[in-house]
């Protein structure tokens, strides 16, 4: 029985769940943060946008792992 | 996923998670994201070179481009660097690093990569473009990896001096603590061989770093090419235009940060971890945080 298909969603599949609840954390916080002071959109966008791809290369390990099984 | 077939031929190239071979030097196997890698050396030595022909007081239109980018980068660099004199020692490899990437990630994108052959394979004829972005082979961003935080810990031998950074991953000086503060301080006895262990965990982590670093860039950007080949056999007009956004952003975002993570590296390996210091770069933090504050108004 060939499981490999299973396996790649497998992989995928959970593999986004810990950086889907990240980053949304990380959007909270800065809708938080935006709310009680939006005159510093500006300065809470760059450093939110860096921790959003930090935690979506965690998705992203999956997501190659999940490509390099055959 | 497209053009999977394996070809091998004299001058063809494939499509898979690796690069595909072009042509062969004798023993040397250009591969086509090789090729693009060269393309985008061969773009930024142009840039600089007109660049620095058409320099002038009063600055034209590219060179004013090419200003703004560049302090905005240097104002980013000291927000990390905490220190202007550390950000322009750092800074011409940082932002080297990030135009390499950003043009390697943006080439991915452009229709080049129709050029190509048809090659005979084991599943009959199967496309091989010439040109596939650099940074989605992973040999390249592993090599920048490695460059990356081998350079980190140079720079560190450069900056603190060779003891120091031996220091940091085989703690010896945790263990000569041992002998020189047990009359003061008994529990000296435990912490520092934990201290030694936590030297040694150090060293693991600067493989983590090479890993964690490659496989960003290079997830990212295969898997927006996947993402874009993926729409364009689904519908091929309209409905690849909005992630072809969505990669162009990708790609300058997975540039910033990988830019910035060499800085973040390069400054933990520079920074000497003595009270002094930490004085002086709070020192400094507060200055240019006020020269911002005052350059923002």
């Amino acid at each position: 029985m060939d499981l490999s298909t299973l396996a790649k969603a497998l992989a995928i599949g959970l593999g986004a769940i810990g950086p889907g609840i990240g980053i949304g954390f990380i959007g909270a916080k800065a809708m938080e943060a935006i709310g009680r002071n939006p005159e510093a959109t500006n300065k809470i966008l760059v450093p939110m946008l860096l921790a959003c791809a930090f935690a979506e290369a965690i998705a992203i390990y999956a997501l190659v792992i999940a490509f390099s099984i055959k | 996923m497209q053009g999977t077939a394996n070809v091998k031929q004299e001058i063809s190239h494939e499509t898979t998670l690796f690069a595909e071979p072009i042509f062969h030097f004798g023993n040397f196997t250009l591969t086509n994201a090789l090729l693009s890698s060269w393309l985008a050396v061969l773009i930024i030595i142009s840039l600089a070179v007109i660049l620095r022909k058409k320099l002038r007081e009063v600055p034209s239109t590219l060179q004013n481009i090419f200003e703004i980018v560049l302090e905005g980068a240097l104002d980013l660099c000291d927000q990390v660097t905490n220190s202007r004199a550390l950000s322009l020692k750092v800074f011409p490899i940082a932002i080297t690093v990030f135009f390499f990437v950003l043009i390697n990630n943006w080439l991915g994108l452009l229709p080049i990569g129709g050029l190509g052959i048809l090659e005979h394979g084991e599943h009959g004829l199967s496309f091989v473009p010439f040109l596939r972005g650099g940074t989605a082979d992973v040999n390249t961003t592993i090599a920048l990896a490695i460059m990356a935080v081998i350079g980190a810990n140079l720079f560190g031998i450069f900056s603190i001096g060779i003891w120091k950074i031996f220091n940091k991953y085989v703690n010896l000086k945790a263990l000569g603590q041992v002998f020189t503060k047990i009359k003061k301080d008994k529990t000296v006895i435990i912490v520092a061989p934990i201290t030694f262990f936590v030297g040694l965990l150090e060293l693991v982590g600067e493989f983590a770093k090479i890993a964690s670093l490659s496989f960003r860039l290079f997830g990212n950007v295969f898997a927006g090419e996947v993402l874009l080949a993926s729409m364009a056999a689904l519908f091929a007009y309209i409905l690849p235009v909005p992630f072809l956004f969505l990669e162009i952003l990708v790609g300058v975002i997975q540039a910033l940060i990988f830019s910035m993570l060499l800085v973040v590296y390069f400054t933990i390996s520079a920074t000497d971890h003595d009270e002094h210091s930490g004085h002086e770069a709070h020192k400094e933090h507060s200055q240019i945080e006020k020269e911002s504050i005052i350059s923002s108004h």
